[in-house]
């Protein structure tokens, strides 16, 4: 009897954190300024969204601790969502009696209208019954079948993913009659999502997914049971319409698309290069964004038609000097902290990164480096007349040095230097007894980590035109690391996932921008916690950070002798 | 394991010794540049006389002292987590802006109600208070949250948790409270100079050193003559052994926690006396350098800590002067540096990296680095 009271003031507990959740992204600002995304018009937005998860995760992760029946779950949903929806009511009370907004500046009266139903402080009682029924939703997720639980979550998942990129899709589906034309006047109205075109998205893609569910097994079979010459050619075509895809999605997206595009292509060169300091070498570096910088300065000062150009060269005999430059920038950076190790390395190296930051803006070289007003009038690149001359055609500069650097990286990882490093990343003193030779090892790392980002920094000179030290803060080492981190640390395609998710991802949905280094703080923690090794672990991560895996495997084998050794 | 002679002269050694040797020529010839600014070259010898009196050196020295005992305030909160978790608190910095800020609300409706001047030190004391119960409580939710979870886990994997923890922080109180400046209110008593021995010393920075140092002194009394302290040091010197002898590691990583949030928060109010504001980002710089006044003086080092915290603060204080401005090189900058104030964090970041390089055991600690570090 006991324990099971002590089990419901979990609950209510439980609750009270998701409450605590729900006030603090509405304090935060999110709740209103995600607002303004209407997913389904007149149904639901971004903001009352967040709020809407909050509460069915409280009911979901009530009703998932615990065993009983299917009422007491329930009930435990019920009590879970309703102590949610007390934390709000409470935030609903004191915004009522007092006056927040001289603390907080986002307790504005067009936040208490979301959480209150436009009822003021007279919903409190149909906020917490509110909560409480997302809370049952919630708890009832938990109960279903998988087989119902699939196809209903991918249903509602592509109902909202289409809602929130409404604009983006209606821009690629433009154009007055044909295919495209139907598809849009099909789901959506100029103004964005209505509920009948939210309902016929859930509905097809819950049938879609069902019936692929029921089909996937047999449709492996039928792939397995190919020649290999065949399922080797199927893999192909699959990569290439892969390929196609993303060649014509500039063009397809337009120019806004294809900006966010070259950023997350330049994030995805950085992340290649910070991967492999930190991924393969285990050298954690905070002073990243010093390579993109010298790789940008370096392009800058080559190129440039304006005050500080050196030399007036064109892109392309730029960019090998910018790639050789930063490469040598890594060997120097990398020479004095050769003997640091593991914490003192990170803050040696983010003192590194702002001493280059602030020397780029000081006044002292201002002569040669143009001091905060940066450099100006770098040319676009060009090949024989055809002019590189907006994000739409960079674009595909960024995604040919991203892939030809990613196929470097991949190479490298499985050379015996690649090997080398991720012995130096497991124990510096071992791999120095196996006859590593650390000095080369750690300083090719840094160079070629450094050469990368150089490359990245190079195109992002010709993409803005000018080069400002201000571009070149902290943030973006700290972007960088936490999308390595978040993809997964040595994964290669982990660092395209990172920079999809955290770069792409905010530059679609710009409103949440404000929030990014909020949620990347809390995705950097949680991440941790939860999955160290990233959402696409690479494969010896894997191993090496799930320290929890079967002790039966450990017992046995090669693992086990290892382990004694 | 006997190296030939050229291994151990290395090229990395050589470069190391270039590194060493141009920042030590870069300190003598700026000193030595600027205690001849009456000269028309560098290499004329004329009187040995700087541009400025000895009253702005003093300024600096006390400006110095104030800036340095607000990190060495804080280096005690990274000193202390170092010592006993090995881990660099990231977030240390923002628990010092947490208190700040908050307190600022505190402190501004003082100021509203006139409470503020009519009872300076009782208002100082609370909105001290307070500062350094949000940050003690800030302090203990991160330990609780971002770290505890992960205390058996791989080195990295607590650190970058840190770094999560900051940017949560900070752009939670930038959603929170905005993302401007916000002015501190001023305490009219502590306007104006007062006159110690004959000099004239700000009373803004007179406050902070004493606040500072009394702060520190309760903190080293209670480290040193507790029974509590005595079980800091004692897990801070083998966790192991310590929770052998009876001691309640958990309790103590949270004291420590605790104690140096608040040590944090208070010295985020003497330094927004200083600067007169707070604002989101004012956590990051402080923290770092104060990181490095803990590494300065040997880290998990008490004392150290405070050395380090007051050498930095004078260091950076009198740095551009002293080094910069006189770095005459002809051709080049005739006169010195140009705006040498602008590159007041390279000489603390500078000095930063060349402790980690050279002596990461720091002025007072023991020869660790390879094993702590």
């Amino acid at each position: 009897m006991r324990s099971d009271r002590g089990s419901w003031g979990r609950v209510i507990s439980g609750g009270l954190i998701f409450g605590a959740a729900a006030v603090f992204v509405s304090l935060v600002g999110m709740v209103e300024a995600l607002g303004v995304r209407v997913i389904v018009i007149g149904v639901i937005d971004f903001g009352r969204l967040l709020l809407l998860l909050i509460g069915l995760g409280a009911g979901y992760q009530a009703a998932r601790r615990g065993g009983g029946g299917v009422v007491i779950a329930l009930l435990r949903g019920l009590l879970a969502g309703a102590a949610t929806g007390a934390g709000l009511a409470a935030l609903l009370v004191l915004g009522s009696e007092v006056n927040l907004r001289g603390m907080f500046i986002n307790a504005s009266p067009a936040l208490f209208e979301i959480i209150s139903f436009g009822r003021g402080a007279a919903g409190v009682p149909l906020v917490v019954a509110a909560g409480a029924v997302v809370g049952v939703l919630g708890a009832a997720a938990t109960l279903l079948p998988g087989t119902v639980r699939g196809p209903l979550g991918a249903g509602v998942t592509a109902t909202i993913v289409i809602g929130l990129f409404q604009e983006l899709l209606q821009i690629i589906l433009q154009g007055e009659e044909g295919v495209r034309a139907a598809i849009r006047q099909l789901i959506f109205v100029p103004e964005g999502l209505p509920p009948r075109g939210a309902l016929e998205v859930f509905v097809v893609v819950l049938v879609a997914s069902a019936l692929w569910r029921s089909r996937r097994p047999v449709v492996r079979g039928w792939i397995s049971k190919r020649p290999p010459r065949t399922q080797r050619l199927l893999r192909l075509l699959g990569l290439l319409l892969a390929v196609a895809v993303v060649l014509v999605l500039p063009a397809a997206g337009g120019l806004f698309v294809s900006q966010v595009l070259v950023l997350v292509g330049l994030y995805t060169l950085m992340g290649l290069g910070l991967n492999l300091e930190v991924g393969f070498a285990g050298l954690l570096d905070l002073g990243f964004v010093a390579f993109f910088a010298i790789g940008a300065y370096t392009v800058g000062l080559l190129t440039s038609t304006g005050q500080y150009g050196v030399a007036h060269w064109s892109f392309w005999a730029a960019v090998p000097v910018a790639l050789v430059v930063s490469l040598i920038a890594g060997f120097l950076f990398g020479l004095p902290i050769l003997r640091i190790r593991g914490d003192y390395l990170a803050i040696a190296t983010l003192g590194f990164g702002e001493i280059i930051r602030l020397l780029a803006l000081s006044d002292a070289l201002r002569p040669w480096f143009g001091g905060s007003q940066g450099i100006l009038a770098v040319p676009k690149p060009n090949i024989g007349g055809f002019e590189f001359s907006g994000p739409m055609q960079i674009f595909y500069i960024t995604l040919v040095s991203s892939a030809f650097i990613a196929f470097v990286a991949a190479r490298l990882r499985d050379s015996r230097l690649g090997r080398a490093w991720m012995a130096m990343r497991e124990d510096e003193d071992v791999a120095e007894a196996m006859g590593i030779n650390l000095i080369n090892v750690k300083l090719l790392a840094y160079g070629i980590g450094g050469a990368f980002a150089g490359m990245g920094g190079a195109i992002f000179a010709a993409l803005l035109g000018s080069i400002f030290p201000h571009s070149f803060n902290l943030l973006i080492s700290i972007n960088v690391l936490a999308l390595i981190i978040v993809g997964g640390m040595g994964s290669l395609p982990g660092v395209v996932v990172g920079s999809l998710f955290l770069v792409g991802l905010p530059e679609l949905l710009r409103e949440f921008s404000d929030f990014r280094f909020l949620v990347y703080g809390a995705a950097l923690i949680i991440m941790m916690q939860v999955k160290p090794a990233g959402l696409w672990p690479a494969a010896a991560v894997r191993r090496e950070l799930l320290k929890e895996e079967p002790v039966g495997a450990v017992t046995e084998g090669p693992v086990a002798e290892r382990a004694e050794a | 394991m006997q190296r030939s002679f050229l291994q151990r002269f290395s090229i990395v050694g050589l470069y190391l010794w270039g590194f060493r040797i141009s920042v030590l020529l870069i300190v003598v010839w700026g000193s030595f540049g600027t205690f001849q600014a009456g000269c028309p070259s560098v290499f004329t010898l004329c009187a040995f006389k700087s541009r400025y009196s000895a009253d702005v050196w003093l300024d600096l020295l006390v400006y110095g002292l104030s800036q340095g005992s607000v990190y060495a305030l804080i280096a005690l909160g990274y000193t202390m987590v170092y010592g006993i978790l090995r881990m660099i608190n990231f977030a240390h910095g923002d628990v010092f802006m947490a208190g700040a800020y908050t307190a600022y609300y505190l402190a501004a409706a003082f100021g509203r109600a006139g409470f503020l001047n009519r009872h300076p030190l009782l208002s100082l004391a609370a909105v001290l208070a307070l500062a350094m119960i949000t940050a003690m409580s800030i302090a203990l939710v991160l330990e609780r949250v971002a770290y505890r979870p992960l205390r058996r886990a791989p080195r990295l994997i607590p650190l970058i948790s840190a770094i999560g923890a900051s940017f949560f922080i900070e752009y939670a109180f930038r959603g929170f409270f905005g993302s401007g400046f916000q002015a501190y209110p001023e305490w009219q008593i502590f306007k104006g100079e007062w006159a110690i021995a004959g000099v004239g010393i700000l009373r803004t920075q007179a406050v902070v050193i004493v606040a500072a140092v009394a702060l520190m002194v309760v903190l080293y009394g209670f480290v040193m003559r507790t029974k509590t302290g005595t079980a800091m040091r004692a897990v801070s010197e083998d966790l192991e052994v310590a929770s052998l002898m009876g001691i309640d590691v958990d309790r103590v990583i949270v004291i420590t926690f605790g104690i140096g949030g608040a040590a944090a928060g208070a010295a985020g109010v003497l330094y927004a006396l200083v600067f007169k504001q707070v604002h989101f980002f004012m956590g990051f710089f402080p923290g770092i350098k104060a990181f490095t006044a803990a590494v300065l003086g040997g880290i998990g080092n008490i004392p150290g800590a405070m050395l380090g915290g007051v050498f930095l603060g004078i260091f950076e204080s009198m740095g551009p002067i002293l080094i910069l401005e006189g770095l005459r090189v002809p051709g080049i900058y005739p006169g010195g540096i140009p705006a040498p104030y602008q590159l007041k964090d390279v000489i603390a970041f500078t000095m930063l990296v060349m402790v980690l390089i050279f002596r990461p055991s720091g002025i007072l600690g023991e020869r660790l680095a390879t094993k702590k570090a």
